[in-house]
């Protein structure tokens, strides 16, 4: 049995849609806090956002553009490293 | 279930861990030099690290019937200051000739920077000269995509360097096939929060196969989990693979990778 026809057998729906729908719910409380709060133009949750239109895409690879959508597009090395932690999200973009 | 922990950071865990690591089925845990939580202030810090790595840690297993294995290297958080890390590098040798030690790791990049760059490509050389393993550590978050493709090109501009001796590690959906389409042995890291989960662990292995690939779980000061491995295995099995299957990605692989060193047996 390859893993296609593997996937085909397990259903993933009684595995995952509480844990997903949990987390889905998280997400939409995080958007109102944030707004509630004022704090809804930090680049962060503006490029979080931006992330969640890759849900609608038809192709299952959406967890991959949701990655893509917060990276560093880049490709030269920056001359010197601002630090050392990441943050989640590129804010390159929103920089001046 | 046996299993392979191909990359925890002991050195920052309790001795109850490697406890709970044997009595998970764990056969031999692999630690790769990291960044301690804070820099270290002169060349002496990191010979006291590389001398736990390689002296007490394998003693702190051996008491608990666990082989403990070393990568050695300056982990790429330390690399901005290229005079610290040239001390650093020229020490490095005498503990690569341990007995355990394995390869030149964790390497790789932070933020993506010029000196990271450079020191990266220090130990890329230092590995082709020995003709030792690479373990290469991969940027966080928005750093990883650029970070990743930096590192295949410094790899593959060493043209002594075989692809299938490197493991990049801390891959994600968006990494995974970048190496690997090049011949690289990828790992992906299960960690809470910032890297990847059981479930997309097991996703990435049901698209990608099981060919080229291991799990771990990077335990360190963090917060992480040791038993990570054996909680993904678990995932795999709620979803119906094979005991085969399984026993490939967290025993067989990592044991094929890790056996291109002599050093390394069961």
């Amino acid at each position: 049995m390859n893993n296609t026809e593997n996937q085909q057998l397990v259903d993933f729906v009684e595995l995952g849609f509480m844990d997903a729908r949990c987390k889905l719910i998280d997400v939409a409380a995080f958007l109102d806090r944030t707004q509630r709060a004022g704090q809804a133009d930090d680049y962060r949750v503006r490029e979080l956002k931006k992330a969640i239109t890759c849900l609608d895409a038809d192709n299952p690879e959406r967890a991959k553009q949701v990655l893509l959508s917060l990276s560093d597009p880049t490709e030269e090395p920056i001359a010197i490293a601002p630090g050392k932690g990441a943050a989640g999200a590129w804010e390159g973009s929103h920089s001046s | 279930m046996r299993y392979v922990e191909p990359h925890a950071h002991m050195v920052s865990r309790t001795t109850d861990d490697y406890i709970k690591l044997v009595q998970a089925g764990c056969e031999a845990v692999c630690e790769p030099a990291f960044w301690a939580g804070f820099d270290r202030s002169s060349v002496k810090g990191f010979f006291d690290y590389f001398s736990q790595l390689t002296k007490y840690e394998p003693a702190r297993a051996a008491k608990f019937g666990l082989p403990h294995f070393c990568w050695i290297c300056l982990n790429p958080k330390e690399s901005e200051d290229i005079k610290l890390a040239e001390d650093v590098l020229e020490i490095m040798p005498e503990f690569l000739d341990s007995p355990t030690c394995l390869g030149v790791g964790e390497i790789g990049l932070n933020k993506n920077s010029k000196n990271e760059l450079e020191i990266l490509e220090r130990h890329i050389e230092i590995a082709a000269q020995r003709d030792e393993l690479i373990l290469v550590h991969t940027p966080h978050l928005e750093d990883k995509l650029k970070g990743t493709k930096l590192i295949v090109d410094a790899i593959l501009n060493q043209p002594s360097i075989r692809p299938e001796r490197v493991i990049i590690d801390h891959v994600e959906e968006h990494t995974i096939s970048i190496p690997r389409d090049k011949g690289f042995w990828v790992g992906m890291t299960l960690y809470p929060v910032s890297k990847c989960s059981p479930q997309r662990a097991a996703d990435m292995l049901e698209v990608y196969g099981t060919e080229r690939i291991w799990m771990n779980s990077a335990c360190d000061w963090g917060i992480s989990n040791p038993l990570a491995v054996p909680e993904a295995a678990f995932e795999l099995r709620r979803r119906g693979q094979t005991r085969e299957m399984i026993d490939k990605v967290i025993y067989q692989n990592p044991r094929t990778f890790l056996s291109q060193s002599p050093k390394f047996t069961l």
